[in-house]
C-alpha cells in the first residue's frame, strides 16, 4: 500500500491549480470552478488522513460537512452571479468597476 | 506495482489533467466538462482511500448538483447569440509562477514533514486500524450521536442557502 504522501501531493497540485485559475481567469463562473477545486483539494487531504482513524472517522465526517457547505456556497454564489449579470450585462470581473475612481 | 497503485496513479492523472484542462481551455463549456473529469477522479481517489460513502456523495452532490448548477450559470450569463463562450486568461505568467511556487512549497513541505511517520499513523498501521471495510455504518452512527449538532446546523444552513439563493436570483 502506498503512503499518505501520494494523496497529499495530489491535493496540493489540485489546490495550486485552483489558485492559478482564480488568478488567471476573468469569468466569474470559471473563478467559482477554481474555488470548488480548492475545496476538493482540502477534502482529499481530510479523507487521506481519515484512513488511519477507522474508529472515529473524523476526517470523513469533516469532509462530508465541507461538501454540504460547498454546495450551499455554490448555490448562493451562482445566484449572486446571476444578479450581477442582470445588472451589468456581463460577468467579466474586470468590467465590474463601478466603484473604481475613473 | 500493485493494482491499487495503478488505479491510484490513473485517477490522480485524470484529476490533475481535468484541472489543467480548466486552466488551459478558452471555452467555458469545455472548462465545465473538464471539471466533470476532475470531480469523477476525486471520487475515485476517495474510493482508493477507503471512503466509499464520500465517493457516492461526491458524485451525487458535485456532478449531479454543483456542476449542473455551473452549466446553468454558464447558459444564463451568456448572450444566446454567441456561438463561442470565451474565458480568456490574464496574468498568465504571474499565475503560472504563483502556482508553481506554491506547489514547490507544498511539495517540499510534504516531503520534509514526513506525515507517514507521525506516531498515531504508524500506530494505526501497526495495529491494522486503518479503514478496510465500508464506512457507511460508522458515518451513520456518527451523524446521529457525536455529530448530531453539526448535522442539524448543516440542515439549517442548507435551508438558509436555499431561501437566500431563491431570493437573490429571483426577479424583483
Amino acid at each position: 500500500m502506498f503512503s499518505l504522501e501520494h494523496f497529499l501531493v495530489v491535493g496540493a497540485a489540485l489546490f495550486c491549480i485552483g489558485v492559478v485559475i482564480i488568478i488567471t481567469k476573468r469569468n466569474a463562473i470559471v473563478v467559482l470552478m477554481g474555488i470548488e477545486l480548492i475545496l476538493n483539494a482540502a477534502n482529499i487531504n481530510l479523507v487521506a488522513f481519515s484512513r488511519y482513524d477507522a474508529n472515529v472517522l473524523q476526517g470523513q465526517m469533516f469532509a462530508l460537512f465541507v461538501i454540504v457547505v460547498a454546495a450551499a456556497e455554490a448555490a448562493v454564489a451562482l445566484a449572486i452571479v446571476l444578479r450581477v449579470y442582470q445588472y451589468y450585462q456581463t460577468v467579466h470581473l474586470d468590467k465590474l468597476d463601478e466603484l473604481k475612481e475613473k | 506495482m500493485s493494482v491499487t497503485e495503478i488505479i491510484f496513479y490513473a485517477f490522480a492523472a485524470l484529476t490533475i489533467a481535468g484541472a489543467l484542462g480548466i486552466v488551459l481551455t478558452k471555452n467555458i463549456l469545455y472548462a465545465a466538462f473538464s471539471l466533470l473529469l476532475t470531480f469523477l477522479g476525486v471520487a475515485a481517489l476517495y474510493v482508493v482511500a477507503g471512503a466509499d460513502l464520500l465517493a457516492v456523495v461526491q458524485i451525487m452532490i458535485y456532478v449531479g448538483g454543483v456542476l449542473v448548477l455551473m452549466i446553468f450559470g454558464v447558459m444564463l450569463t451568456s448572450k444566446t447569440t454567441d456561438k463561442y463562450l470565451p474565458s480568456p486568461s490574464h496574468n498568465r505568467i504571474a499565475g503560472a509562477l504563483a502556482g508553481l511556487a506554491l506547489f514547490g512549497l507544498f511539495f517540499t513541505a510534504i516531503l520534509k514533514a514526513s506525515f507517514s511517520t507521525l506516531p498515531w499513523i504508524t500506530q494505526a498501521e501497526q495495529h491494522s486500524r486503518t479503514v478496510s471495510e465500508s464506512t457507511i455504518a460508522g458515518i451513520g452512527i456518527n451523524l446521529m450521536t457525536d455529530f448530531v449538532l453539526p448535522f442539524e446546523i448543516a440542515g439549517i444552513l442548507l435551508m438558509v442557502a436555499l431561501i437566500g439563493a431563491a431570493y437573490i436570483a429571483g426577479r424583483k
